[in-house]
């Protein structure tokens, strides 16, 4: 009888994946149990959120190499696109499941066409300038988006970027989009379950993309551009692949938060560079490229804050000592050296107990 | 008339993302980082003269300099503290994530220190300002304080870059830390004295940008810094005139661009600008092109 063996890979994606599950189970069965605040479970989508874009984030920055400062730019191409459909249909569609379904693939679908727009031009520069210009991008986007103004009467729909006085609509048109005042009434569909399928579908994609033959051609790009140009790789074609994949399940996180929240407004601090900085922030202390790890430093960092609750004001000063400690912990040479010392005396003593 | 006013108001905000722009793009040509922090050493130093000046009715110069002196101590200890473990870190974001960490804990310290309440901060400048052109053009004390000096400042930045033995060592490690170590220079204490200079420069600017717009809050450094971080990387990262001009240039932009395009879309112009001229110049104006060998 041949032997049933798991490749090591595979292993490792079957952790992440009953990893979230477990972690769903769990809070199901707190929650059942009474043992969750109606806070704890008001972040549960978020939570969600969070940890989706730092998985779509780190296939740009971790298994690409490139930095990207304007994810969130993509979040709220998504949010913006879905949240306007589900708006138009909210009567015609009754049932909400094939309704969000739908939404969810028009908002990847959209933050998907944004990444690749925004790619080509982006994805020829490097390093830092590549950074700043995805930055820019992202604030484009939230700034447009700020002064959208969308309605809808019996001619079709009025698009205008001055106020909603230029739309020129008939008196019984609906105005969908507000401009800074953003989308109200979005259906909310998210629920924790939901999220949870979302975030699955997810690390699917994300894992399979990173352990198929175009993931691997993607991370030769990122150790050396030349050489895998000479072995024949398509550099154009696997960057705008990994940066557009991302952008799309930005997308999808963004329309799991616009459907959890009544007003969709897009602020600085839900669709600017400060939210694109938390990704990339979850991103490098769950360690690049490693997408278990992005899922961890998500939930935790997210959760901090409000473990921190207690201590008031001083729970984001305790957040900001925090992190800069984990990095100086995680990343300094020193405190690498310092720690092996440690770690690796346990692990000796270990060995030779093992082997006597 | 009114585009010259533009235009000088322009040149004067122009001149305060110049001197931002100035500590980005020396702390990044010799550490090869963004300081991501940079932004809101500006707003410390803006508090440091408010409760100088404001609160405790100092006389302006007094506040001032103690805002440099704070700033330049806080540049280097955070230099210090979170930077200098990171240099040889192997990936180069995690110092960029650090400067994030530092960025937070700034804007919380001033947020416990002063409340989230904006503040009116009393302008600095009492030069009276001038009417040019038979009362058409009016220029404010504060647009002709800034400009001159951030010009006086450019010029002896210059001076001591290329006159000094510190400024020369400062070039040599920014274009080879080992070969410059080699030579004898002090490494250490020449990326601490980036840092200082670069947070003199960010006092000055907090200060200046906080007389002509006086609203104050514990994100006011954010957003000027992140513009003056676009003015450095449109003049080309790395480069002093680079940044001096990239920071007049946006400026220029930005107020034109309120003026005759459109107020509320001035920050999707500026970044749009840099989006054109990276895409045209992927270094930026006077950056440095670097051929990639094999």
């Amino acid at each position: 009888m041949k032997k049933f063996k798991l490749s090591k890979t595979l292993k490792s994606s079957l952790l992440t994946y009953g990893l979230v599950i477990f972690a769903y189970v769990l809070m199901q069965i707190l929650i059942s149990g009474g043992h969750v605040s109606s806070l704890m479970q008001g972040l549960l989508v978020p939570l969600c959120v969070y940890a989706i874009l730092a998985v779509s984030l780190n296939l740009t920055v971790g298994i690409l190499g490139e930095l990207s400062l304007g994810h969130a730019g993509f979040m709220c191409v998504g949010a913006f696109a879905s949240a306007f459909f589900s708006k138009c249909v909210q009567d015609s569609i009754e049932n909400s499941f094939i309704r969000f379904t739908l939404a969810i693939m028009i908002g990847a679908l959209a933050a998907g066409a944004a990444g690749i727009i925004i790619g080509i031009p982006v994805l020829r520069l490097k390093g830092d300038y590549l950074a700043i210009v995805t930055l820019a991008f992202g604030e484009i986007i939230k700034n447009l988006v700020n002064i959208l103004y969308v309605g809808k009467d019996e001619s079709g729909f009025h698009i205008s970027f001055k106020s909603s006085l230029d739309l020129n609509m008939s008196p019984n048109g609906v105005q969908i989009i507000k401009g800074a005042q953003g989308i109200t009434g979005t259906p909310n569909d998210s629920t924790f379950t939901i999220g949870i399928v979302l975030l699955l579908i997810t690390l699917f994609i994300v894992l399979n993309l990173i352990h198929s033959r175009d993931g691997r051609a993607i991370m030769a790009i990122r150790d050396n551009v030349i050489a895998a140009e000479s072995v024949g790789i398509n550099i154009t074609k696997y960057k705008l692949m990994a940066f557009s994949v991302s952008a799309a399940l930005a997308g999808v996180a963004g329309v799991l938060y616009a459907h959890n929240i009544s007003t969709l407004t897009a602020l600085p601090k839900n669709f600017g560079y400060n939210m694109s900085i938390l990704i990339l922030v979850f991103v490098v202390l769950g360690g690049i490229g490693n997408i278990r790890g992005s899922i961890i430093s998500a939930v935790v960092l997210t959760l901090l804050p409000e473990l921190l609750r207690g201590l008031n004001n001083y729970r984001m000063l305790i957040y900001a000592v925090v992190l800069i400690v984990m990095m100086l912990f995680n990343w300094a040479p020193a405190c690498i050296g310092w720690r092996e010392k440690i770690f690796g005396g346990l692990r000796k003593k270990k060995n030779t107990k093992e082997a006597a | 008339m009114s585009f010259i006013t533009y235009l000088i108001n322009g040149i004067s905000l122009g001149s305060v993302y110049a001197l931002i722009a100035l500590g980005y793009t020396m702390v990044y040509g010799i550490a090869k980082m963004l300081n991501f922090a940079h932004g809101d050493v500006i707003m410390i130093g803006a508090f440091t003269t408010y409760s100088l000046c404001s609160t405790m009715g100092l006389p302006p110069v007094v506040g001032v300099a103690a805002s440099v002196i704070v700033c330049t101590v806080l540049g280097i200890l955070i230099e210090k503290i979170a930077y200098k473990p990171l240099r040889k870190a192997s990936s180069p974001l995690a110092v960029l994530i650090t400067a994030i960490g530092v960025s937070y804990l700034l804007q919380n310290l001033a947020l416990l220190m002063f409340g989230a309440n904006a503040k009116s901060f009393t302008s600095v400048v009492s030069v009276a300002p001038l009417t040019l052109a038979g009362g058409q053009i009016k220029i404010s004390g504060e647009t002709i304080v800034t400009i001159l000096s951030c010009i006086f400042i450019m010029i002896l930045l210059m001076l001591f870059i290329n006159k000094t033995k510190a400024g020369q060592g400062m070039l040599a490690v920014a274009e080879d830390k080992g070969a410059a170590q080699l030579m004898g220079i002090n490494v250490n204490a020449t990326i601490s004295l980036t840092f200082a200079i670069g947070s003199a420069l960010a006092a000055i600017a907090g200060v200046l940008l906080c007389s002509a717009y006086p609203s104050l809050t514990p994100y006011t450094g954010s957003m000027p810094g992140i513009k003056a971080f676009v003015a450095a990387v449109f003049g080309g990262i790395g480069s002093i005139p680079g940044a001096f001009i990239g920071g007049i240039l946006l400026g220029i932009i930005e107020i034109l661009g309120k003026a005759y395009i459109s107020s509320q879309m001035a920050d999707a112009i500026v970044f749009g600008v840099l989006i054109v001229v990276l895409l045209v110049k992927p270094t930026g104006l006077l950056g440095k092109n670097i051929q990639e060998k094999v």
